[in-house]
This record gives structure tokens, sequence and C-alpha cells, in this order.
């Protein structure tokens, strides 16, 4: 369960855009009729993408009459799951991994950086207002560590350098391309030939 | 190791494409409509054959699992789910097999969907892997273009439906129960077990929850044949499996290898070595953050699969393998993994909900030198009154590496309790009304 800041300033309305209701339905129709609570997660996020990325009290009410739930409901689902923000982020909002195959591999670095870079506190947003960062719990990138998320993407194989690189090229809007940063593909074994030429184990 | 033909994901590094097209030339979705018109029950045994345990952790029979569904359909429609959500700090296997072998398993979804007489099956992805969910949608869209899914998929004249849901960052929802309470629209929270979800799941309809791996390795299992599955392995523990290394290696990665391979040569030749030399070896989780560590004398001799990893008092688990080695605090490292479960815990046993915080702040003190040797005991003991005593096999998750701990690394632990304990005598302290507490025995 994790600490969840409902943000003190909320907008009084809201409502799906008309692009947002035809994705709505098509979701529902996934799920069997009667059972048409199943989509409230995925409206969730669609709510929080319309709201630049955070969900507002308003968006829970409306998604319950949407549903015909209770709102409580709503409520517990929006505060269970942590990737639903109940308070505003920045554009940019970056995740940082710390759970223990990433600390063995320096992931205090990249926190040292951000808190650098971005803002001293968890959750705060950076002096320009276009990003944010905190720590996360395993994001299941474990042979990439150290790695960061920013937004739907995945920046892995950091270290100082690159990860200070990232955070720069988010400051000038220009963000480089998620992937490993240490040049290798994917999750493959790097130097492999020279291993199987000398004979280990 | 394990030879070239063997393999079973043979794009597990994207070196030949991920689109169906490739995938086909890669002998997917060969002669997929014979195999399912060779009936249930043949699927059923050839998988019994094959020895298949369930890739996601608990290492639970898969043909046996698939045998408790109702046999005849009543009233109620049978459903498939897919376990997608992979959370487990160390494991990073299913995130390759969703973005680069898609069409594994969206075949291995069908025959085992037919097997197990659902129409409908849902695939529930962790809500952080949404390139992943992407990719995976465009793959079922391909497939669907395909005729391989949809009324009468792939002309066995089955009607098949594959429907994608996300979490949202709860691990919690990796459980199976907590995990159709999701489905569902509430909170991630276990439900008591039994009734098992093949009898009740999800809308209380017979439910068969799988792992992305156990289903993906199903359709070359059927093609080839489950003996030619077992004949890999040794009994009980067969076939291929991917381990992920990660953690204090010089090059970690992931690699699919042959069941009850030695542990020291999936380090040594795939992931080069550990940082600093084999004798800079402190310890071993051999099977994701849940499973008891183990010291580097028993790493020596270690052979990865369940059985083994069992007669050692830890586990395979996902097969999730975090090297740690000495340059590394142990404690620390722990007390990082018993934060993670104190984050983690979805809060509805209370032994679980205080006894993960518990851990977690006296593991905290340890790394800092605060704590006293009694304290260590304390430990000991929070971690069997978790164990057991939860509703899902969480509370067993989040006590046994700190379990692993104290039974590896005592000497260690207590090395950092510099803290003289508060009381050391029974003092007639008028004030203090609980000073039995203080004393060891009554702790």
């Amino acid at each position: 369960m994790s600490l969840k800041k409902v943000s003190a300033e909320q907008p009084k309305q809201f409502e799906f855009s008309s692009n947002f209701k035809k994705i709505a339905e098509e979701i529902i129709k996934r799920y069997p009729e009667k059972n048409k609570k199943s989509a409230v997660m995925p409206l969730l996020y669609l709510a929080q993408k319309q709201n630049s990325n955070w969900i507002p009290l308003a968006a829970i009410k409306y998604i319950s009459k949407y549903l015909s739930m209770p709102y409580i409901n709503v409520y517990e689902v929006a505060t269970f799951y942590s990737m639903f923000n109940l308070s505003p982020v920045g554009k940019y909002f970056i995740q940082v991994c710390t759970t223990t195959p990433c600390l063995i591999r320096g992931a205090d670095k990249i926190v040292k950086i951000c808190k650098q870079k971005i803002s001293e506190k968890e959750n705060s947003i950076s002096k320009n207002g276009e990003c944010s960062w905190t720590e996360v719990e395993c994001l299941g990138a474990c042979v990439n560590a150290p790695m960061m998320q920013i937004n739907e993407d995945y920046y892995e194989d950091l270290d100082e350098k690159s990860a200070a690189k990232i955070i720069e090229s988010i400051f000038q809007d220009k963000i480089l391309k998620p992937g490993s940063y240490r040049g290798r593909k994917n999750t493959s074994p790097e130097n492999l030939k020279k291993i199987e030429g000398t004979k280990h184990a | 190791m394990l030879k070239e033909e063997n393999k079973i994901f043979k794009n597990l590094y994207n070196n030949y494409g991920w689109e169906i097209d490739k995938a086909i030339e890669r002998d997917d979705w060969k002669e997929t409509n014979e195999i399912i018109s060779k009936g249930k029950e043949w699927i059923i045994n050839e998988i019994k054959i094959s020895e298949l345990r369930g890739r996601g952790g608990a290492g639970f029979s898969t043909a046996m699992k698939w045998s408790f569904i109702p046999k005849k359909q009543g009233s109620r429609p049978h459903y498939l789910v897919i376990n997608a959500d992979e959370s487990e700090p160390g494991t990073c296997k299913d995130r390759e097999i969703l973005r680069y072998e898609p069409q594994k398993l969206i075949e291995g979804c069908l025959i085992a969907g037919y097997a197990v007489g659902a129409h409908v099956c849902y695939i529930y992805i962790r809500g952080e892997y949404s390139f992943e969910g992407r990719r995976l949608q465009q793959a079922i869209d391909q497939a669907y273009k395909n005729k391989f899914l949809g009324k009468n998929a792939c002309g066995s004249g089955w009607d098949f439906d594959i429907h994608i849901h996300y979490g949202a960052g709860a691990y919690i929802c990796g459980e199976e129960t907590a995990l159709l309470e999701s489905i569902e629209g509430n909170k991630g929270q276990p439900r008591l077990k039994p009734p098992f979800p093949a009898l009740v799941g999800l809308y209380g309809c017979p439910t068969i929850v799988n792992n992305v791996e156990t289903i993906a390795v199903v359709p070359t299992i059927l093609r080839r044949g489950g003996k030619w599955f077992a004949s890999m392995g040794r009994p009980r523990n067969t076939g291929t499996k991917i381990f992920c290394i990660s953690g204090n290696v010089n090059n970690p990665c992931n690699v699919e290898e042959e069941m009850g391979v030695p542990l020291k040569e999936l380090i040594n030749n795939y992931a080069g070595g550990v940082v600093g030399g084999w004798d800079n070896l402190q310890a071993v989780i051999p099977g994701g953050s849940s499973m008891p560590l183990l010291p580097k004398k028993i790493c020596e001799t270690l052979t990865m699969d369940f059985d083994s990893l069992i007669e050692n008092k830890s586990g395979l688990g996902t097969a999730g393998i975090v090297v740690i080695n000495k340059d590394q605090d142990i404690v620390s490292c722990m007390a990082r993994i018993a934060r993670f479960y104190k984050h983690e815990s979805c809060g509805q046993c209370t032994p679980c909900r205080e006894g993960s915080g518990w851990m977690w702040r006296i593991l905290n003190r340890a790394t800092k030198g605060e704590t006293t040797l009694s304290d260590i005991d304390l430990l000991d003991d929070v971690t069997k009154q978790i164990e057991g005593h939860t509703i899902c096999a969480f509370g067993e998750g989040s006590a046994w590496p700190v379990q692993g701990l104290l039974r590896h690394f005592r000497k260690e632990v207590d090395k950092k309790c510099s803290n003289d304990p508060l009381i050391k005598k029974k003092k007639d302290i008028p004030y203090l009304i609980d000073q039995h507490l203080l004393e060891k025995k009554n702790a």
C-alpha cells in the first residue's frame, strides 16, 4: 500500500472528450455486460491521460456514474494502485527503480542526479514546471539495471553520465530515445564470444 | 549448453524480428488446427507427458491444473487468464516474450483456451509495461488479420478472443486470485482458497490462470512432442527455462537454458562472471526476491531446478537470479527487499501488513548499527509470525528472504548489533510497567 496524497486544488468538472468516450465504449465491450465494472481501471487510465497525467476527484465521480458503481469503490481502486496519480505530476514523470537488483548496480547514483537536477524532494515539480521524479519499486527490467521510466518509456543500462544527459534533454524538450544506454541489444549477453573461447566453469 | 535447435524462444533478443510473418518463418502457427483437431484429452495428455511445471513461481503441474476444470461446460462460461503481471524483483523474462515472441503466447492462448473450454482470454499485463502492451496488441491485431483469432480461429472451429487488461503497479496482483479481483474492478486483494479458480474464478466462473512463459512453451511442446520436452532436464524438472541473471555480474542477461543447469555455469558462461571474480561472490538469490538467498558455499555445486533448490531450503521461483558480491552490504540489500514487501503488502491480513513493516524497520536499524542482539531474535520471531498466517503466499514471500538472511548470514547481522540493550538486568523501575517485556525470555 502506498501513500497517496489527494491534491488540494481540484477542478470542479470532468467529462471525457468525445474521442475518449468512443474509446471508453469500446473498452466496456470487452467485458461481459453485467460486469462492466471491470472497465474501471482502463477508464481511470483514460481519465489520467486526458487530464495531463493525474486524476481529479471529479473524474472519479464521473467514472462512478459512467459505470453505475458506488463512488467509494472507484475511489478505493484509484487509491490502491500506485500508478494512478491523484495530484499533479510533471509533464515528464520520471520513475527511478531502486529495488535491490537496481540498487546494487548503482540506482542511488541515479537518484542523486535526480535530486541535483530536478528537485531535492520526490514528487515535487521542477522549477520550470516540466518534470518531477519519484522512487518506485521493481519495474521488471532487472538485467538492464539501473534503469528509469520516463512517462511510458524505459531507459536502461544507465550510469551517472547518461542519466544526466537524458534529464538535460528533457529540459530542452527534445527527449532522447528509450532503450539501452550501453549500446547492447535488449537483454542479450555481451562479450559472449570472448568467454566461449576461454574455459570458465 | 543448450543446443540452438532445442531453444524454444529463438527470438529472445529480437535478432530475427517479432512481426507475424517473421514468427511464421520460425514455425509459429504451423499446423495449429491439426493440433486442436486431436482433441482436448490428447493436448492435456501430451502436456502431462512433458511434465511441464508452471513457470510463474510455484511450479505446479500445468496438465494437472488444466484437468481441474469441469469437463463439461455448464451454464457458466470458462475463462483463460494469462498472468503477465511480472513484478518479482530480479525477474524480467515475460517482458521479452511479450516484446519479441508475442505470437508464441497468442498461439499458446488459443490451444490452452481450447483445452480448457474457454472462448475468452484476458491477458493481465502490469501497467508499467505499456510499450510491451502496445506491442502485444499489434501482434493480436495481426493474428486477427490472419484469421488466427476470432470466429473459427485458425480454421479449428473454435471461437476465441483475446483482450488485454492493464494492471496499475500493484505487485500483489501477480497472485492469481488478486489478479482476478483486479480484472473484476476491485482492489487487488487475494481471495481465500478453496474454492480454487478452476471452479470459481473470474466472475464466479471456472478459470485457469497461467504464467506467460508456461503458455508460450505449449505450442512448441505439442509440435515436437511431450517426450522431446521431457528429454531435457531431469525427471519432474523437465524442459528449458529462461533465466534472468542480474546484480553484480559483468554482463547481466536473459538466457534460455536447460533445467538443472549448474548455477556457476550460468554465471560464468553467459553473464561474464561475478564482478571481482568468483571468489568475490557473497550470496545469490536464486529465484526472485521471495526466495531465500544462498551463500557461496552452496552456489559452488548448485543446479538450477525446482527440486534441487527445495533441497537447499530455497526455491526456483521465477528463476530471477540476483548475484550479490562481497562489495555489497548484505544486510542493507535485504533491508531494501523488506522495504519492497512493506510497500507492496495489500493490507488485507494483519500479520503481513504489520509484520512486513516490523521487518523493514528492524533491518533498517540493523544497517545503521542501532540494533541489539535481542532485536535480531525478535526479527526471527516476526518472520515466523507472518509465515503461514496469511491468505496468500505473499506472507511467505516476505518472510523467507529475511529467514534466509538469518540462516546463512547470522554472523554478519550480529556484527551490526552494537547497541547495548536498554535494560540489561531486571531493575525495579516503578514507572516502567511493562519492563518484563524487556527481558529476553518474555520478548
